[in-house]
């Protein structure tokens, strides 16, 4: 094997270990050529090849009656009744945000997106969960803005509403942020598209744009490794978004689609056309033959290897019977755009590569995509995970809780996200049955009577304190926020963020979660579709929170019957449903007063979670319940302050005096609701509860929030105070001015 | 605002043009359906004919990317040739956010586009004024009403010079205004700067309307509010009434 850069093997320096470079020489036979060893170097990279997660992940629930397509398309699809079916997928694009934001979020979102309409589904909602390190940092508020900014211009000028997501700011994401991405489609159950190539013969096109150096082992290259001083330099690996191109793209292939011309679809995205090609006829059970000399370039000179790695952005790879070339030729033009015969496929079961004639790489199709090796790490528990959780007097209780409040609702945790949401166009395609800010979103489905509704959770945080219960905590939060607007959560995508998996401190870390996750997924009823495992995010050795992100989607029978967080009326009965027990470990409250993150997070009693969350959303078809919010960062006293601020209308609460009243107030547990019932509806609304634990706690009305508890005044503040504060936060953070809190 | 008996048969015909980047084309298409009076057919950038119809829509989104000052590369597609010369001949056009841009780019109507004031794109229902309700596309809204529709655009930011805003002032062209919600074209209820508070004019014959808020994403409760009702059906009554 020639060396092309000096001392190191050239294997090594594309990432491979020594007993890799091996195991390829032997399945091939002999030494790969170089072309042939960067194919190699991508398919069995982390990003690619799935090395460290893959054993684990074989543990998850993947089934269920209305799962059409599980893990391994481009995206799952679930089955929603009438012929209709939704396709979603989350995937990361965090290394390639940390290095250049704008462009980084842009292209994720542009890679997101043609998972979906590869699926044939038309996309019809994005939601990006970020995590950002503290905002009192410059460099965080330069990532907030660029990221936000570009998930807007790409969404945005696509046509596709952004409704959803969350944002997080933690230290532990300063050198290593995570922008998460889903996007979810709708399609008829005839429309939908796999991603193989088949059929002896058949010719495999190449369309939208032309294929540069732009993005050469980008996402695949940044994906799988750590962070170091040289990440600057890298900058030129990130690729540059053209969402016109990819509106374009979109139209043409459902087009295509409808007019069945397309055998099997797959876009480009990690690995370029090394990747996809082998996909696709590893799906078919086929092989494929590419004539590079074929593919349209933006630039003179590239080299084979350059052209089969490359990650421009904008284009799909298209199986289509010869009988239809001309049908693709006219649909593409009209679209103006380019669409080109690369290839064709075979029934040799191997990706050969051909340059003008000339054979320059043979593998065989199952070595590249299912073959890569695998590896287990022995597991090592952190140090900082613990059995036993804090003990209620470690901390001193603040003097003035009313302040403790206010502090809370304007960290950048809690505070109102409104500054993000009105950058992304959350409204076209207009079917948003719910503003953003609530606890889902919910789109109609035009011509039915239902609906579906999406959320997407993560909380590094607590999985960092117990990786298993945290993991748990996120799925059944997700179901909860979900069950909150009135939906039947259906199923689960999944972007896993972790450290360095070569340590066992972090692998320890990623089963534990990938344990908990199908512990609850079991429990709560909601398979996993698919998703993305994003490692290495780690940089000067120091990793980030384990971070699972959970998206779920959920099913709503009557788009008219659903609900929001929100106060609805004067002298309604304000309730507090579940029978979680508030702590300190883990919390925002914990975080943001007292400065620690410790202690071991309370586990969520799954059983009980299931029957809550039938609950509320029983109480929400029948009309029961006029408002739900999940008790979450920030505890019960943000939560009411939410729905206060969210409803215009005040309340008065009155709680036992059983805990040291900052607990009572901000302690957080997983599996608390708190929810809004006309006085009329009471009687009804506890008789469905059936024993579940669920008391009344006050009432709505009036311009101020007080909780006593034991007879106590906890927190008295006028509602216009405590909206300030929530409200006007995030826009001064970035501004850079201080937040206002309490001002 | 109530739409036409479901017995009339759909007479009123909309035509919606896709620019390569269009991107509320089929919103505006699906608003139009919701009357029992009108059908839409959607138009592509390269067609030249509009036979038969009574409105043309040009929609929201990022013609051509707006790579370019936005509209400046729609305004030269072959189908703006022929909206020109319907528009000559009286046929009503109305211009959704991009489909507004285009119009100040082809000369349909007076004045020009700056980047939002905040730099930022902006997505929100904001209040609207109705300044003129004697157009085809405001006649089924109360002069001074005031109806709640959203916003979403980066360059929403309208300009004209100052002869140029006497005359819209004096031919009554400033048909929508930005205002709070007690109806007050104030600047704190300017989202994007524009001058005036403009956020929609017309030319100076009445039958060109663009304006930056899309009606059409409010024409169903469910989906948040019903306030751009009123402009289809304004377009509806007003091409009934011609007829009879």
């Amino acid at each position: 094997m020639t060396n092309k850069a000096g001392s190191k093997p050239a294997y090594e320096l594309l990432g491979l270990r020594a007993s890799e470079y091996d195991d390829i020489c032997s399945r091939l036979g002999r030494e790969p050529s170089y072309v042939e060893l960067a194919i190699f170097s991508l398919m069995w990279s982390e990003h690619c090849g799935y090395k460290h997660s893959r054993p684990l992940l074989k543990g998850l629930p993947v089934g269920g009656d209305c799962i059409l397509q599980g893990p391994g398309e481009n995206a799952g699809i679930i089955d929603i009744g009438d012929d209709f079916a939704i396709a979603m997928k989350i995937e990361s694009h965090n290394h390639p945000s940390a290095i250049e934001p704008f462009q980084g979020a842009a292209t994720g979102i542009g890679g997101i997106v043609r998972d979906i309409f590869a699926v044939g589904a038309r996309p019809i909602a994005c939601l990006d969960p970020l995590h950002f390190g503290s905002l009192a940092k410059a460099r965080q508020r330069f990532l907030l803005e660029g990221v936000v900014a570009g998930v807007a211009a790409y969404g945005n000028c696509m046509g596709i509403p952004t409704i959803g997501g969350e944002i997080h700011f933690e230290d532990s994401y300063e050198d290593n942020c995570l922008v998460n991405v889903m996007c979810v489609g709708l399609v008829r159950h005839g429309g939908i598209l796999k991603a193989s190539a088949s059929g002896e013969g058949n010719l495999i096109f190449l369309i939208g744009s032309a294929t540069g150096r732009d993005g050469i082992g980008g996402a695949s290259v940044l994906a799988s490794a750590e962070f170091d001083e040289t990440a600057e330099e890298k900058r030129p690996t990130v690729q540059v978004g053209d969402p016109f191109t990819e509106k374009k793209l979109l139209e043409a292939c459902l087009e295509m689609r409808d007019r069945g011309l397309l055998v099997g679809l797959q876009d480009l995205g990690a690995g370029g056309l090394s990747s996809s090609a082998s996909e696709m006829a590893s799906k078919g059970g086929a092989g494929i033959d590419l004539d590079i000399s074929r593919v349209p370039l933006r630039e003179k000179g590239m080299e084979p290897f350059e052209i089969m790695i490359s990650e421009s952005q904008e284009r799909m790879l298209a199986c289509v019977e010869p009988h239809n070339e001309d049908s693709v030729n006219e649909v593409c033009a009209r679209w103006d755009l380019d669409a080109t015969v690369v290839g064709q496929a075979t029934a040799s079961g191997r990706l050969r590569i051909f340059n003008a004639g000339e054979l320059i790489g043979d593998m065989p199709v199952a070595a590249l995509v299912d073959e890569a090796p695998t590896y287990v790490v022995e597991p090592l528990r952190p140090s900082h995970e613990v059995d036993e959780p804090l003990g209620e007097d470690r901390y001193p209780q603040p003097a003035d809780l009313n302040q403790t409040l206010l502090t809370l609702l304007a960290s950048p945790n809690i505070c109102s996200r409104r500054w993000v949401w009105q950058q992304y166009d959350h409204m076209v395609q207009t079917n948003n049955a719910l503003w953003p800010g609530g606890e889902a979103a919910v789109l109609r489905i035009k011509g039915q009577k239902r609906g579906v509704a999406f959320t997407t959770d993560g909380n590094g945080r607590r999985c960092y304190l117990d990786p298993r219960r945290g993991a748990r905590a996120v799925v059944a939060e997700a179901a909860r926020n979900l069950a909150c607007v009135g939906a039947r959560p259906l199923a689960i995508t999944n972007c896993l963020n972790f450290g360095n998996p070569e340590k066992g401190g972090i692998y320890h870390q990623f089963k534990e979660a990938v344990a908990g996750m199908r512990e609850a997924c079991q429990a709560l009823g909601t398979p996993v579709t698919g998703g993305n495992v994003s490692f290495y995010n780690e940089s000067f050795g120091k990793a980030i929170y384990p971070n699972p992100v959970i998206g779920m989607m959920g099913l709503v029978e009557d788009v008219s019957r659903i609900q929001t967080h929100a106060f609805k009326d004067e002298g309604d009965a304000v309730l507090l449903l579940g029978g979680a027990r508030p702590a300190v470990d883990g919390s925002e409250y914990q975080l943001r007063i007292h400065g620690e993150v410790a202690g071991r997070i309370p586990d969520v009693d799954l059983e009980l979670e299931k029957k809550v969350q039938s609950l509320v959303r029983e109480a929400i078809i029948k009309g029961l319940a006029k408002s739900a919010h999940d008790v979450s960062d920030g505890g019960l006293a943000c939560c009411l302050a939410e729905s206060a601020i969210a409803g215009g209308i005040g309340a008065a609460i009155e709680l036992d005096s059983s805990r040291r009243p900052d607990i009572l107030l901000f302690g957080e547990a997983p599996g608390l609701i708190v929810i809004t019932t006309a006085a009329a509806s009471l009687e009804p609304l506890l008789e469905l509860a059936d024993g579940l634990p669920l008391k009344q706690i006050g009432r709505t009305g009036g311009g101020r929030l007080s909780i006593n508890a034991g007879g106590a005044a906890l927190v008295d503040v006028p509602l216009a105070q405590i909206k300030r504060a929530w409200e006007a936060s995030l826009e001064a953070i970035v501004a850079g001015n201080d937040a206002p809190a309490g001002s | 605002m109530s739409t036409l008996p479901q017995t009339e048969t759909r007479t009123v015909r909309f035509g919606v043009v896709i620019f390569p980047g269009s991107n509320c084309d089929a919103d505006s298409h699906d608003a139009v359906g919701t009357f029992a009076a009108a059908a839409a057919r959607y138009l592509w950038h390269k067609d030249t004919g509009l036979d038969g119809l009574d409105c043309v829509i040009l929609p929201g989104g990022f013609s051509y990317g707006d790579y370019l000052r936005s509209g400046a590369i729609a305004r030269f597609s072959p189908i703006m040739e022929a909206v020109t010369r319907f528009a000559a001949d009286g046929g009503l056009v109305i211009g959704i956010c991009n489909g507004f841009q285009i119009l100040l780019e082809s000369g349909l109507l007076p004045g020009a586009i700056h980047r939002n004031q905040a730099l930022k794109f902006v997505c929100r229902l904001v209040s609207l004024r109705v300044e003129n309700a004697t157009t085809p596309f405001t006649n089924k809204y109360n002069q001074g009403q005031v109806i709640r529709v959203p916003i979403a655009h980066m360059e929403g930011n309208y300009f004209i010079d100052a002869p140029g805003l006497a005359s819209l002032e004096q031919h009554k062209q400033i048909v929508v205004r930005y205002c709070d919600e007690s109806g007050s074209a104030t600047k704190e209820a300017n989202p994007n700067g524009s001058l005036a508070n403009i956020a929609g004019v017309c030319n100076r014959e009445g039958n060109v309307f663009g304006l930056m808020p899309h009606p059409e994403r409010v024409c169903d409760p469910v989906v948040g509010g019903a306030d751009g009702r009123g402009v289809f059906a304004s377009i509806i009554n007003s091409i009934t009434q011609a007829r009879t």
